[in-house]
């Protein structure tokens, strides 16, 4: 039987402000444990939530990104449950109306755009975090991280593989940090994503019972998680059996997913308004100021190098992955006053090449933008070529010099005098007589050797455009 | 609608309050009553009317991002049972 996999992502992005959802304790990750957890965080009796207007303010930035529905009136919600880390007893959360509600997300999967749904997303309070190591007999509790601001993010169940649900997770990675609502950093749990996978014969309209997979903080883990998981229920059902509704944690170790212990009653939230929060409103005034301080989005900027800068899908996906590659793009080709495709070559290519190798992030680069630029005017004008390009960049990499001062240190203007250009291939031919009479006999390849004995002799310095005219000029005759 | 046994002990449970037998007879009994309450109240005609998810009709009023709060951490544990290196120690939770 042929099987369809049905995904749909729970994320957990965490809203970068200075205080906390309803206090006014710190939020910076990293602090000495309980340090940033005051009297409302711990939940001591007599304390009052009050709401964060820049929480509320980054909540709606995401809705108006997403195309989504801004409720004008949403609810605070207590959801009930204990556990150490949630000192109250519940979360304050939003139920029945969020303040988010619909909108869409466009993924890139093999070239193909593909437009994922979202359900909603709403405003709650992050828990303390539990350390299980270390104690004998005890759980040690920090509740610093108690009362950070979450964006909830909730798909339609719309992505059918791991690289969709991959290239969703990447895309709601790179439009909250677009927007700068949250930092993404995955590693310190800013971002967190949760997957329902479920399987159902291809073909079938209803859905297949899904299991709900924890822990994955990182892209490789989510891809890996869910293809595990959709061979496992696959096994399941093949061998005649059923899946059970449950929530599972990968293990990264193992390379698998395990069912967590699930005690009964554990979903039984028993949600009801919070008592201790009024209706959150947001006006139409409040809605219409945040979405004009907006800066261009991704699939608009994305648009827009194709339609006016004339560049392939490809390198304008590439191009705005990422806010800070977008603006750095955007301020090289400022200076540069146009040059757009040989701008984005380079930004997608040798630069991003170079980056990935030192994992290293745009903003601590050694070429700025302006030191590019000074490159690519010289690869523009026909100074340097291509190669030697590429041996200024690394020079610019590794030092201080600007391409300007490196082109001259090392003597690398292309040779633009065509009487020397010509004197060097008339040698060439001279010495390699064979190739030359083999090229004459219609072997191409030995054309190409002789064009490389001319880069080599005049170090790469010669166009290479050039030195093929002038010796398909010189053999032809 | 009238409530069970069941429902008072499985409610108890999930609030991780303890009551015996007589107890859950007792807040039975009570418990009902205050569902005949509601009952007169479903039987009210509210068509038409927003239901209010707060007793006020007043909108949540909103506080600017500022860090007000200071480090109080060695104030709220000395009322703590456990602490050790600035965490609260709690029994042992087991996944």
């Amino acid at each position: 039987m042929k099987w369809e996999t049905v995904i749909g992502i729970e994320t957990h992005a965490q809203l970068s402000t200075k205080s906390k959802i309803f206090s006014g304790a710190a939020t910076p990750f990293g602090a000495a444990p309980n340090t940033q957890a005051c009297a409302v965080d711990i939940a001591l009796p007599g304390v009052l939530p009050v709401a964060n207007r820049e929480a509320v303010a980054k909540a709606v930035r995401f809705g108006l990104a997403i195309g989504a529905k801004i409720n004008r009136r949403s609810i605070f919600a207590r959801k009930n449950y204990f556990y150490p880390d949630l000192p109250k007893g519940y979360q304050i959360s939003q139920y029945e109306t969020p303040i988010v509600q619909g909108g869409t997300l466009t993924i890139f999967v093999d070239g193909k755009e593909k437009a994922v749904r979202l359900t909603r997303a709403h405003l709650e309070e992050d828990a303390g975090k539990s350390l299980h190591e270390g104690f004998h007999d005890f759980t040690g509790i920090d509740l610093n991280r108690a009362g950070t601001p979450l964006l909830e993010i909730v798909s339609e169940p719309d992505m059918r593989s791991a690289q969709e649900a991959v290239a969703y997770a990447k895309a709601l990675h790179a439009m909250v940090r677009w927007i700068d609502i949250c930092d993404g950093n995955m590693q310190e749990g800013s971002f967190r994503c949760d997957a329902n996978v479920s399987v159902r014969p291809e073909g079938l309209d209803k859905l297949g019972t899904r299991c709900e997979i924890k822990n994955l903080n990182s892209f490789r883990f989510l891809e890996r998680a869910i293809e595990f998981e959709v061979r496992r229920q696959i096994e399941v059902l093949e061998d005649g059996g059923t899946i059970e509704q449950e929530t599972r944690l990968y293990d990264a170790d193992k390379d698998e997913t395990r069912s967590m212990r699930t005690k009964e009653d554990a979903h039984d939230y028993r949600y009801f308004p919070d008592p201790d929060l009024l209706p959150l409103e947001v006006s139409e005034q409040w809605i219409d100021s945040i979405k004009s301080a907006l800066s261009e989005l991704p699939q608009a900027k994305r648009e827009r190098y194709v339609k006016e800068y004339g560049l392939s899908q490809y390198d304008a996906a590439v191009l705005t992955q990422s806010r800070e590659m977008a603006e750095f793009y955007d301020r090289l080709v400022g200076t540069l006053g146009g040059l757009y495709k040989l701008g984005a070559s380079w930004v997608t290519g040798e630069f991003s090449a170079v980056l990935n190798r030192a994992g290293l992030e745009i903003h601590q680069s050694p070429i700025s933008s302006d030191r590019l630029a000074g490159l690519l005017r010289r690869v523009a004008d026909n100074t340097i070529s291509r190669r030697s390009a590429g041996e200024v960049f690394d020079a610019m990499w590794n030092g201080t010099m600007e391409a300007d001062a490196i082109i001259a240190a090392r003597g690398l203007t292309q040779i633009s005098d065509s009487g020397e250009l010509e004197r060097v291939c008339d040698a060439v031919i001279a010495s390699n007589a064979k190739q030359a009479e083999d090229y004459r006999a219609g072997k191409d390849k030995a054309f190409n050797s002789l064009v490389g004995q001319v880069m080599k002799l005049t170090k790469g310095k010669a166009n290479p455009q050039q030195v093929s005219e002038i010796l398909k000029r010189k053999l032809a005759g | 609608m009238a409530l069970t046994l069941d429902d008072v002990k499985r409610v108890a449970h999930l609030a991780r309050i303890a009551i015996d037998e007589a107890e859950a007879q007792a807040v039975l009994s009570q418990l009902n009553d205050v569902f005949k309450l509601v009952a007169r109240m479903q039987a009210v005609d509210t068509r038409g009317v927003e239901p209010m998810s707060h007793a006020l009709d007043l909108v949540q009023r909103l506080r600017e991002d500022a860090v007000t709060e200071s480090d109080q951490h060695s104030l709220f544990q000395s009322v703590a049972p456990h602490v050790e290196g600035d965490l609260y120690l709690v029994p042992k939770v087991i996944e």
